[in-house]
């Protein structure tokens, strides 16, 4: 037995232990990594019908994978240039939304974290309290907000800033409002965690060294916030490139998002192969995003877990 | 290395809400001086400090730095440098890089902050350990990283918060050695903030005893420790037995005061409370342990003091005996080791004799309860 597994048994008993470690390996075998092997296993087998399956015609095949770059067979165009679109303008509006989430919550989680008081916990509970809400809910609420005839069209036009309405929807920044509101505490609570934990003083210690605010920042507290950050940065990315609710209800209706293309495979299409293909693609390009973002910034995959 | 200048408190006001942390301190501190603020915790000691460095508005009065005024500014750009109770070291940054963070601020390349760096490495014997983290440093080491760390912005004042006060005693001794000799090299004022009194002893030229936000006296560490002006300086700083009792007569800086327990004794007004004792008043005698010797038992008059050998302590170069005067009234007195030893006096009544220019009385005040 490995001595971290020894010692880990030995720490919270046999009994316990095991009854942990079980639950564990269901979780991330039982339940991620054998159903994403089948969807890979999936994606690469020609879509048939259930009799055909298993039978001679059932083979290994790139098909689906070729779909997403070359498009049908026999189609007018060189390459599949509407979902590679949609494919690309996903991911930079992914990072797009990241990066804006990061500007607006690393501000809130300092002030939350290194500011003493009652009313910290009452801020924190009015930024849970509206998650109480459905996501759809949520969802609905912005295009209120941000419809033709809503209330911030109501607002801008009876105030004679704008003449006629603005689209918000068809231009997508209800989509990239509501991507970005969805997972604000996502981006909030790691960075705050961490910059709780920094000790005052040095920020002060900073300060009387001559440095302006910025460069305390620069040079104290997002160095130290570094693990929060990136933990914060990974999971907004990665379920905004995978959201699916907030590009159906907000998103405008000549734009598209990678997950309703995957979404129309699986379910109109009933294609569950090429939709498989397509997931995966998302999926490996998204970690290798992550994996090279970390490299670049230099962070451990350690870090991401505190 | 740039001179030391001249801090000066001018009527410094300090509230919280209702709370008055600091009331009306006057404080001159010459340039190029060692002062310490010495005082229990909860004092307003470190208050002061953090409205000189700038963290802190004061209510009232005005701080000056070097004759100027720094009402308003900020403490980024005051020529000061604040060493934290927990030193506040950058853990992320390496030695040599915290050491020269304000030169990083102030735009100069790598190499001269390295250069810099090294040199105050030297200077605090770490040469060749810029480029370790200070979490892999030992406690004393990163104390002295912290003051190289403040010296290199080259501040006119350098204020301490009671940097020593996690290190262990034998360290916190020698540092004390050390931080006096820094002192004298780079030649600039330290304020220095402690609530030992053998720290502030030590090393000031100038002490400054504070209570409940109050400055009860300010000198230098021999006229606090021998001519306090207020019983809790006098009961604060080092040991010492209090009589109490009502004056009976005074002329001049002698007085006699009927004791509550011990007979009439006479003793000294102490410097700053000459003139402001007289007939009748309530008034304190204090003499130190160290200030009493052994008589001939049975002699009497108003220098001496019988008691009851009760306890013996034995310290090393002095035995401290515990002893139990008339009404019970606790007497401790130290006796230099001359290889006698007082166990065998032990429920004997004994007569201590003490010259009267080290009695030192006031009138009746708070002691410091500890």
């Amino acid at each position: 037995m490995p001595r971290f597994l020894k010692d880990f048994l030995n720490r919270n008993g046999t009994g316990p232990g095991l009854v942990m470690l079980g639950l564990v390996l269901f979780w991330t075998v039982g339940l991620i990594i054998l159903p994403q092997l089948s969807m890979l296993d999936f994606s690469f087998r020609p879509n048939l019908p259930p009799p055909e399956m298993g039978g001679p015609k059932d083979v290994y095949t790139l098909e689906n994978y070729k779909y997403l770059v070359y498009g049908p067979e026999g189609g007018s165009q060189a390459y599949n240039a509407v979902d590679l679109m949609v494919f690309f303008r996903t991911l930079v509006a992914a990072v797009c939304v990241t990066v804006f989430n990061l500007v607006l919550c690393y501000p809130i989680a300092y002030y939350l974290g290194q500011t003493k008081g009652n009313h910290i916990r009452v801020l924190a509970l009015m930024l849970i309290i509206p998650y109480w809400i459905n996501e759809i809910l949520r969802a609905f609420a912005l295009r209120i907000i941000f419809g033709e005839t809503g209330v911030l069209n109501t607002i801008l036009t009876g105030a004679g800033l704008f003449d006629t309405p603005f689209d918000f929807i068809r231009n997508d920044y209800a989509l990239y409002a509501g991507l970005g509101y969805a997972y604000i505490l996502l981006m909030i609570f790691p960075i705050y965690n961490v910059i709780e934990s920094l000790d005052h003083n040095q920020i002060e210690a900073a300060r009387d060294l001559g440095a302006p605010w910025w460069r305390i920042h620069w040079r104290v507290v997002i160095p130290y916030a570094k693990p929060g950050i990136s933990s914060g940065c990974t999971m907004v990315f990665m379920l905004s490139a995978g959201a699916l609710a907030a590009p159906q209800i907000l998103g405008g209706p000549s734009s598209l998002w990678f997950t309703q293309l995957i979404y129309q495979q699986f379910n109109d299409s009933s294609d569950w192969p090429q939709g498989a293909a397509y997931a995966v693609v998302l999926l490996v390009t998204c970690v290798l995003l992550v994996l090279g973002a970390m490299r670049l910034f230099k962070v451990n995959m350690g870090d991401i877990g505190k | 290395m740039s001179a030391g200048v001249g801090v000066d408190l001018e009527n410094l006001w300090i509230r919280f809400g209702d709370f008055v942390a600091v009331r009306d301190a006057n404080v001159n501190i010459k340039g190029g001086d060692f002062f310490s603020f010495l005082g229990p915790s909860g004092c307003g000691k470190t208050t002061i400090l953090r409205a000189v460095s700038g963290f802190l508005e004061p209510s009232e009065g005005n701080i000056l730095i070097g004759g100027k005024n720094m009402k308003g500014v900020g403490p980024n750009k005051r020529p000061t440098a604040l060493i934290f109770q927990n030193l506040a070291l950058f853990p992320l940054m390496k030695v040599w890089e915290n050491i020269a963070f304000s030169m990083e601020i102030k735009g100069a390349s790598a190499g001269e902050r390295r250069k810099r760096a090294d040199e105050l490495l030297e200077m605090i014997a770490l040469e060749g350990q810029g480029d370790k983290l200070p979490s892999e440093l030992s406690g004393g080491q990163r104390q002295r990283v912290a003051i190289a760390r403040a010296l290199c912005a080259e501040p006119h004042v350098l204020l301490l918060d009671e940097p020593l006060s996690a290190l262990d005693l034998k360290l916190r001794q020698h540092m004390r050695t050390e931080l006096r000799e820094i002192q004298k090299r780079v030649g600039i004022t330290f304020i220095y903030i402690t609530h030992d009194q053998g720290e502030a002893l030590t090393m000031s030229d100038s002490i400054a005893v504070m209570r409940a936000g109050v400055i009860d006296q300010i000198g230098d560490g021999k006229t606090i420790y021998n001519d306090p002006a207020t019983p809790f300086a006098a009961s604060f700083v080092g040991e010492n037995n209090v009589f109490r009792g009502k004056v009976k007569q005074v002329s001049g800086d002698r007085v006699l005061v009927q004791s509550n327990r011990s007979g009439e004794l006479l003793a000294r007004v102490s410097t700053a409370n000459v003139g402001k004792m007289k007939e009748g008043d309530s008034a304190m005698i204090f003499i130190r342990p160290e200030a009493f010797e052994l008589a001939r038992t049975g002699t009497e008059g108003d220098h001496y003091v019988s008691a009851r050998v009760v306890n013996e302590e034995f310290e090393g170069n002095v035995f401290n005996i515990f002893m139990e005067g008339d009404g019970g009234k606790e007497i401790k007195v130290s006796l230099p080791n001359h290889g006698q030893s007082f166990d065998s006096h032990k429920g004997e009544t004994m007569t201590l004799r003490y010259d009267v220019r080290n009695a030192v009385a006031m009138p009746a005040g708070v002691l410091a309860t500890e």
